[in-house]
């Protein structure tokens, strides 16, 4: 507010002091733009890189195993410790990376041909429409989704009854196939967007160059539309991988199994403190290596 | 020098969180009030499912209104899973008081959360039954901590349709598990280690079990080998009690531990389910209304825990949840409202209640002054229960 008043002349003078402050701002744009920015960016360093030093802070603390109080700055490496000595804290996250790869990599096929129909088949009136119904999905609440899921899984259930059409018996609700499942089901949207967004700017002429070369369907689609298309399938991987890696509400409503996320849950609501922030980390480290990945692989261009 | 200025900053932040949480040091005050004041205008308590009700679900029980209405106290309630949740809650200062069993209450006494209570200002409190009072889970030094809501036992909940004969022993979910592979029904917190160790009291009086919440190595290692025999016999564990009437009403589950709430919900909606205490007793919890020694609003929660001693308010709340009511004049009332509740809770009965173990904290020195014992602590079992439902 105060920046644009001080660039309207015509504007009500302000009281002399601050007529004189914002006349001194005027030409100096850089301590403008600090000024601007100092806001937002106190938020994002204090708010939450705030919290997330605490967090950091809270994996190298001791608790009292009885009370479960934590006692600040009493350092010790117990949390990680427990981590590398217990043996289930590796088993679960190497079965949380596993299943962020493989919603990942099913989203991704299931993503393809749905964008590229998107994109490149469908007459604008259809396009519409599908851009539309991917859309609606996250118009929804995120629990109202997994419950309609429970409500499909479990006994009962409409899958239950499909299934028994075929003489085959219901999955129930602890199966960690829930899991891939549903989470396939959630993320798709964040996937199908990227993807039809790189597909819709190639041009066209491309595609034609590559058919007057003497290239065939197949050869166009791995040479030309693959490699444009990739950074693309990186970039909606990114929400597909993350959301997963941190999800602990769908595991826990659609099956019986556990992933990081839970183990955190538990141990912050439930038991230790510094157990939780200890394993917090990992999933963290895990996404910095992810995205460095992914920006060497032009994802960030495409997003 | 811009990166030293973000660290810099963090830093004073890191120190300023320090600083608010070192502020609450584990001294127990004696403060207690004298006089109940004017009351204030809310109260946010940590409950057990059911503990409040407004009736929302059955007209008929609702004892939060009245007590709105007559104090100008408005009640905030937030649901705990578990006693450790329950303390998690409590730690965060944000609530005035709760209902704790004794696996929570022990921790609050011990880290200062919680203040004593001058029962001499609550006009219910001379009902209550003497049984109920200054015991190990609500005073300290013969002071109490709080006042007694009910108690009662983990039952074994089955479905009359599968299991057509009515069992008398927990083994249907132990050593007769494999007959209803995927479908036994197991409390999902770490507390249930108590519960094997319970059955091996009985089943392998070698190991010397003498309490079920303070075990040694091989007693705890031989709990959680029949524990991880009853995972892979197919338990589905529940976090909360939703999950749990879900699981029964559609069917998935046909065997399990639970509470006598989830009983009353299942059969009001005509479920075929039967609940049982087994021969062997069990584990269960005796409960307290606690009072945080920061409260925002103590008035409200003295008024709040006199009324839940009140003849109205903790029959309906012990028939609700199908629990031991604390007083006669309670179990007169709930008698009205279902008859022979008294007699079936075994109120008055503390001979039924010796055959309990209420849920206590496991510790590191057996909660005994022999120094020549150790047991495993709460970490450990934190530790084994994610072992055991993780891999």
């Amino acid at each position: 507010m105060s920046l644009s008043a001080a660039r309207r002349p015509d504007s009500p003078a302000p009281p002399g002091r601050l007529r004189r402050f914002f006349t001194w701002l005027h030409p100096r744009r850089g301590l403008q733009l600090r000024l601007l920015l100092a806001g937002p960016i106190g938020w994002l360093g204090v708010v939450y890189l705030g919290a997330l030093a605490i967090l950091l802070l809270n994996a190298f603390w001791t608790k009292d195993s009885f009370t479960g109080r934590v006692e600040p700055f009493s350092w010790t490496l117990d949390a990680f410790e427990s981590l590398v000595t217990v043996e289930v804290y590796r088993t679960i996250a190497v079965r949380t990376v596993v299943m962020a790869f493989l919603v990942t990599l099913t989203d991704a096929l299931i993503a393809f041909p749905i964008a590229y129909y998107m994109a490149r088949i469908a007459s604008a009136r259809t396009r519409g429409i599908l851009v539309i119904a991917v859309l609606m999905p996250l118009w929804a609440a995120y629990l109202a989704k997994v419950y309609a899921w429970r409500t499909i899984i479990q006994g009962k259930g409409i899958l239950e009854w499909a299934l028994a059409q075929f003489g085959i018996a219901g999955p129930g609700l602890d199966e960690i196939a829930n899991t891939w499942l549903v989470l396939s089901y959630l993320w798709l949207p964040y996937m199908i967007l990227p993807i039809y967004a790189s597909l819709e700017r190639i041009p066209g002429s491309l595609l034609e160059a590559s058919a007057d070369l003497g290239g065939r369907a197949g050869a166009t689609f791995r040479r030309v539309i693959l490699p444009l298309v990739f950074p693309g399938v990186v970039a909606g991987s990114i929400f597909t991988f993350s959301l997963t890696l941190g999800d602990y509400i769908t595991p826990d409503l659609v099956s019986d199994t556990k992933f990081i996320g839970n183990v955190i849950y538990d141990n912050s609501s439930l038991g230790s403190l510094p157990l939780a922030a200890a394993y917090s980390l990992l999933p963290v480290a895990i996404m910095i290596v992810y995205l460095f990945v992914a920006r060497r692989l032009g994802a960030f261009e495409s997003l | 020098m811009k990166r030293q200025g973000i660290l810099g900053m963090l830093a004073a932040v890191a120190l300023v969180a320090a600083a608010c949480g070192t502020g609450a040091s584990p001294k127990p005050s004696l403060d207690m009030p004298s006089a109940i004041g004017e009351a204030e205008d809310e109260l946010n308590l940590i409950i057990w499912a059911g503990y409040a009700e407004r009736g929302e679900i059955d007209p008929a029980y609702d004892w939060v209104t009245p007590f709105e209405t007559e104090t100008g106290c408005k009640v905030n309630t937030t649901e705990m899973g578990s006693s450790a949740e329950g303390v998690q809650l409590m730690e965060s200062g944000q609530y005035d008081g709760g209902s704790f069993s004794g696996n929570a209450t022990d921790r609050l006494m011990a880290s200062g959360t919680v203040d004593p209570v001058n029962v001499a200002l609550l006009s219910n409190y001379a009902n209550v039954f003497e049984g109920l009072k200054n015991k190990a889970h609500n005073s300290k030094d013969g002071v109490a901590y709080g006042v007694p809501h009910g108690r009662g036992p983990n039952l074994l909940v089955w479905n009359t349709e599968v299991v057509t004969t009515a069992p008398t022993s927990w083994d249907p979910i132990w050593e007769d598990g494999s007959m209803y592979s995927g479908k036994i029904s197991i409390y999902g917190y770490s507390d249930f280690i108590a519960d094997a160790a319970l059955h091996l009291m009985q089943t392998d009086t070698d190991l010397g079990i003498t309490n079920p919440y303070q075990l040694n190595e091989a007693q705890f290692d031989a709990a959680v080998a029949l524990l991880e025999q009853q995972r892979d016999n197919g338990a589905v564990y529940w976090a909360s009690y939703s999950d749990q009437v879900g699981g029964f009403a559609a069917g998935d589950l046909v065997v399990g531990t639970t509470w006598q709430f989830q009983v009353n919900l299942l059969q009001a909606e005509g479920e075929p389910i039967e609940a049982v205490l087994p021969d062997e007793g069990s584990t269960g919890w005796s409960d307290t209304w606690m009072i945080h020694k920061e409260a925002a609003h103590p008035n409200c929660m003295y008024l709040w825990m006199n009324h839940m001693m009140s003849a109205e308010a903790n029959g309906m709340a012990t028939v609700w949840f199908g629990e031991a009511p604390t007083s006669q004049q309670a179990c007169d009332f709930a008698e009205t409202l279902s008859p022979g509740h008294c007699e079936l809770t075994h109120a008055t009965d503390e001979a039924y209640y010796s055959k309990i173990w209420y849920w206590a904290t496991p510790r590191a020195d057996c909660g005994d002054t022999d120094a020549n014992t150790t047991c495993k602590d709460q970490d450990a079992w934190t530790e084994a229960w994610t072992s055991l439902t993780g891999s």
